[in-house]
């Protein structure tokens, strides 16, 4: 059979273009099991459900430091957060992992520093953690789909899934994720590790969840639980009869960084005093 | 036929089988034990008792085959759809989805269970590089 160079090629082109279509096709195909459905599999009755969780941060309820400590360890504490420190007892900031923190008035609310602030307000920590945005820039960059919307609101992340790429935590305009840059047990007491959570791997970013584990067996975050009463509310904004809805009608409160256009659905209470 | 540097070449040859069979003469023949797995834990024990019988979330033959695709769904199934019930297609209870506080709460024997023929077969899940493993104390059969 003779073939001349126009034909070999064309049947060469097509081939190929056949041949990467396909791969690209399989590959793409990420999730090859099939999926579990109702009735088959159900949610737990005693969940908490909501159409999209939020929280306030009333800032007059933390008064001392210990009121922070109890809080952020909670959380830290409940999900296996590793702490590294220093041989000096300072917290290694190289390889610190952070769910919930504290931050300066001029990180949290940043150009709204006036001239003639209360020095309370200027001086105060604030509690800062993952905004769980509406139009979250973490969850548009990852390539994986590690990261994703929960349709209650909550940016939750797939441990399995994440490469440790780290866009999301270029992504995100609040810090909040970290990454895993040692095997987190290295930072953790052994006696001291809750059993019936993970902790993660070397290699994958890290942030609050919301407590999507605690809010599915009818429990509060964990760190609402441990804060002062009504220092932080957690609550259904969608419902306008949640405490948290109630508070937002009502009162004046601001979030972190609104320009941005994420739409985060933490809501801080500066003022403060007394509330519904 | 006349082959060059014979002696090369022969004990070239030699040398290569030797070392691309070793895994045979090295075994003799005989086959590597035979991995058993244990399901004798203690909460596996009471539910026997109770029960008059050990069964797991399906029958023991779809649990051996298809475990793997159970923990992936039951993985997906928790962490993207909030679902974490899993209702028995065998005996139509409704089980915890999770490695952790579900699977493991009976099976808590994870070195004569998991790895006995995951060593077995040479494969390494990284389960345990998160999930934390029971503490195994009572396992000295």
């Amino acid at each position: 059979m003779s073939m001349d160079r126009r034909d070999f090629l064309k049947i060469a082109g097509i081939s190929s273009i056949l041949g990467f279509g396909a791969s690209v096709a399989s590959a793409t195909n990420l999730i090859t099991d099939k999926k579990l459905l109702p009735p088959q599999v159900d949610r737990n009755k005693e969940a908490l459900t909501a159409k999209r969780w939020a929280m306030v941060v009333d800032m007059s309820k933390f008064k001392a430091e210990e009121d922070f400590q109890k809080t952020i360890s909670a959380c830290h504490t409940f999900h296996n957060v590793p702490d590294f420190r220093k041989p000096d007892g300072s917290v290694d900031k190289k390889f610190e992992v952070k769910w919930i923190w504290k931050a300066a008035y001029e990180r949290t609310f940043p150009g709204q520093e006036n001239k003639y602030m209360s020095e309370h307000v200027k001086d105060m920590p604030f509690v800062v953690l993952c905004n769980h945005c509406d139009n979250p820039a973490c969850v548009r960059v990852c390539p994986t789909k590690a990261t994703y919307k929960l349709p209650d609101g909550i940016t939750m992340q797939d441990m399995h899934r994440c490469i440790g790429c780290r866009f999301c935590m270029a992504a995100c305009p609040f810090g909040a994720r970290s990454f895993n840059w040692v095997d987190p047990r290295k930072g953790l007491k052994a006696e001291l590790i809750n059993k019936e959570y993970p902790t993660r791997t070397k290699g994958v970013v890290e942030k609050c969840t919301f407590c999507t584990e605690r809010l599915s067996v009818g429990k509060v975050p964990a760190c609402v639980e441990a804060a002062p009463a009504g220092a932080l509310l957690f609550g259904d904004l969608e419902d306008p009869n949640s405490e948290v809805r109630k508070i937002v009608t009502e009162k004046l409160t601001i979030r972190r960084k609104p320009e941005l256009g994420t739409g985060p659905a933490v809501y801080y209470l500066i003022g403060g005093g007394d509330h519904a | 036929m006349k082959i060059y540097n014979k002696g090369l070449v022969f004990s070239g040859i030699l040398v290569f089988a030797a070392i691309a069979l070793f895994p045979f003469y090295f075994q003799g023949g005989r086959a590597a034990a035979k991995p058993e797995p244990k399901t004798d834990t203690p909460a596996i024990q009471e539910y026997e008792k109770l029960n008059g019988k050990k069964e797991c979330v399906e029958s023991k033959e779809y649990m051996r085959g298809e475990h793997m695709q159970v923990l992936n769904q039951w993985r997906d199934s928790v962490v993207r759809d909030y679902y974490r019930g899993y209702t028995s297609n065998s005996n139509h209870k409704r089980f915890n989805m999770s490695l952790q506080n579900g699977c493991m709460t009976c099976h808590s024997n994870k070195k004569k269970f998991c790895d006995e023929c995951h060593n077995y077969l040479s494969v390494k899940p990284y389960c345990w590089d998160c999930h934390i493993a029971p503490k195994e104390e009572e396992t000295k059969s």
